[in-house]
């Protein structure tokens, strides 16, 4: 066969893309085309709504692609959204220039406020949009490469390796919560006025930051696509079920790992970046280990090693938190627990994982077994 | 011993000499000294317990001895290096329990195993993503699981696991095969394929045989090894060995 793996067609994965470039055209022409006395028009506050979803999903299939396909159970990869989401703050705020409170040209208002005299070393360039989106990108994808150059390298693995991501989290937020950090503190980052010149209110630039989006999953999805279909990804999958099989084939397991958790990094540093701005603010609390975990079950509710699977589950999970905490706001927490508990023991595979399974089967069901081999032989 | 080490110490493909490693105070190799020339077959025998899966341990570097010298190719040092360092020098293992890649397909088992560049970049888009089907066909022939190669590897009886497991240590190509119980679980056909099979792969391969089969072992017909709380105790002949007194003392107890 000479055409490469990674080129066979899915129907799941193109339709997939086909939902998301709709999406991403169909929400802002009934958005900005429609008058807001139409029946089809979407409001805008729904449309930055949809936008988080989406930077949810970035978040999930990134998760996917460590913990699918290598079994890495990351419980911190909501550290690398926020640090991401952090970078894209101090643009934002960088951008407020001296329409702050106090005025300064240079300082943001709680720099100020803290009454320090010069823009730390930590915030040098971020005034430039090109330089703050290389820090997206690089800040996680550089911290996930230290950790997970000493964790793989000492073969750190299941459930300690989850605790220590866990405690990095952790770690991040005692620590962006320190005013002295230099990141706002308990405040964060929010007051935004404009993005690359243009006011972040505005609902033109909603839309735009909502297709930025839509393409940054779509392209994190097909980079993920591309890795997990490789002969790149097989390796992958067989650190995942047999780790030391796969060293004694000759395979460096923790640089394999280190690749897979970097890209992974970033593309969560990419979602991170794109939700400050449709949410308007950043603080410590995007650290928190509750977030990681509910990344986590995203995941497996649509089915790990799916990577559409894991979109969709951020997806429907955000939608019915939303719904449930405006509905019934007391309940929400004991229906993610519920959630949870339901799929590990009635879906494992997820919703995804559990209807291809089944698409597979019947499938099966109509195909000849090879010659000279009844069903039931296997002792 | 480094491997900057000019002249060859030994001209044996695989040299071990006093090797002992224990484990909390237990023995698992005591002083254990043995060679295999390029091209050689052995079959390594013994009661349980008598270190041979710890052998392979340390053969593999997944286990380092406390003392002891462990040559490869009369110069490289195999105590230095790690597992997938060994893999690449050209030491393939096949595991006492079958450890193939369940949830792939017995030909990706294959393309897996086969030798060549190993890096992460190199087999994202290298050439692993365009292995020719002959290449695996040839292998997936030589232990007859051709019709077999788009299934599952989970889905396979546990002989074919076996069988698929040594097609892998031959997509590997490695110059030294450890084959730790080959034909444990199998049928008495598929044990005889098994045996023809290996003698077939020992014409232009090292391979050490682990096995409790001695009719398995006698088809062999190779130099065979009794090794006995963590040392040799008899070499030769099967015929020889099974007649010696202290391995028959071992085997029946005391």
């Amino acid at each position: 066969m000479s055409r490469a793996l990674y080129l066979r067609h899915d129907r799941l994965g193109l339709g997939f893309l086909l939902v998301l470039c709709a999406l991403g055209v169909l929400v802002p022409v009934l958005n900005l085309a429609l008058p807001v006395s139409s029946a089809w028009h979407v409001p805008t506050y729904a449309m930055s709504l949809m936008g988080k979803y989406v930077c949810y999903a970035l978040l999930a299939v990134a998760l996917d692609l460590v913990w699918g396909f290598c079994g890495i159970l990351s419980l911190g990869h909501g550290a690398f959204f926020a640090i991401g989401g952090y970078a894209m703050g101090m643009y934002l705020m960088r951008q407020i220039g001296t329409r702050g409170v106090y005025g300064n040209p240079q300082l943001p208002d709680f720099m100020v406020f803290l009454n320090w005299k010069e823009l730390p070393l930590t915030w040098f360039g971020f005034s430039s949009f090109g330089y703050a989106m290389l820090m997206v990108i690089l800040v996680p994808g550089l911290l996930a490469f230290v950790f997970g150059w000493f964790a793989f390298r000492s073969r750190v693995t299941g459930v300690y390796l989850s605790i220590i991501t866990q405690a990095m989290t952790y770690a991040m937020m005692l620590a962006f919560f320190r005013n002295d950090m230099g990141f706002g503190g308990n405040n964060g980052l929010t007051d935004f006025k404009d993005i690359l010149g243009f006011n972040i209110q505005s609902q033109g630039t909603r839309a735009c930051l909502f297709i930025a989006s839509i393409i940054a999953l779509a392209g994190c999805y097909l980079l993920a696509r591309f890795m997990v279909h490789s002969a790149y990804g097989k390796v992958l999958i067989a650190i995942r079920d047999a780790e030391s099989r796969s060293r004694f084939l000759g395979y460096r397991v923790e640089h394999f790992k280190l690749l897979a958790f970097t890209v992974s990094a970033s593309m969560a540093g990419l979602a991170g970046a794109l939700y400050v701005p449709q949410i308007g603010i950043i603080n410590p609390s995007e650290f928190a280990p509750g977030n990681s975990i509910e990344a986590v079950i995203w995941v497996a509710v649509g089915g790990r090693g799916t990577l559409v699977g894991a979109a969709l589950g951020a997806v429907l999970v955000n939608f019915s938190k939303t719904w449930l905490t405006g509905a019934m706001p007391e309940v929400w927490l004991f229906a993610l627990g519920a959630l949870f508990i339901v799929v590990t023991l009635f879906l494992p595979k997820g919703l995804v994982g559990t209807a291809s399974h089944y698409l597979k089967q019947r499938r099966d069901r109509h195909n000849v077994l090879p010659a000279g081999h009844p069903i039931g032989e296997a002792r | 011993m480094n491997m900057a080490h000019s002249s060859e110490l030994t001209s044996s493909l695989l040299y071990l000499d006093g090797v002992s490693v224990s484990f909390d105070g237990f023995r698992a190799l005591n002083n254990l000294s043995l060679t295999i020339g390029a091209g050689e077959m052995r079959a390594i025998i013994g009661p349980n317990g008598a270190g041979k899966t710890t052998m392979m341990d340390v053969m593999t570097g997944k286990t380092k001895p406390d003392t002891g010298d462990v040559l490869y190719e009369g110069r490289i040092d195999l105590t230095k290096l790690d597992e997938a360092a060994i893999a690449e020098l050209g030491i393939g293992r096949k595991f006492q329990k079958p450890t193939v890649f369940e949830s792939q397909s017995v030909e990706d088992n294959i393309v897996l195993s086969l030798r060549g560049a190993r890096g992460p970049f190199s087999s994202l888009w290298g050439w692993r993503n365009r292995v020719p089907q002959h290449d695996i066909e040839k292998i997936l022939e030589t232990v007859g699981l051709a019709d077999h190669r788009k299934r599952m590897a989970a889905d396979l009886s546990h002989g074919q696991k076996q069988w698929l497991e040594i097609g892998m240590l031959l997509a590997q190509d490695p110059k030294v095969l450890l084959v730790d119980e080959p034909v444990a679980g199998m049928t008495d056909h598929e044990t005889e394929q098994t045996a023809l099979l290996l003698r077939d792969i020992a014409k232009d391969h090292a391979v050490i045989v682990v096995e409790h089969d001695m009719s398995f072992v006698r088809a062999l017909a190779c130099r065979v090894i009794c090794l006995h709380e963590g040392s040799v105790l008899a070499e030769g002949h099967i015929d020889a060995v099974s007649k010696d007194d202290r391995v028959i003392e071992v085997y029946l107890g005391r």
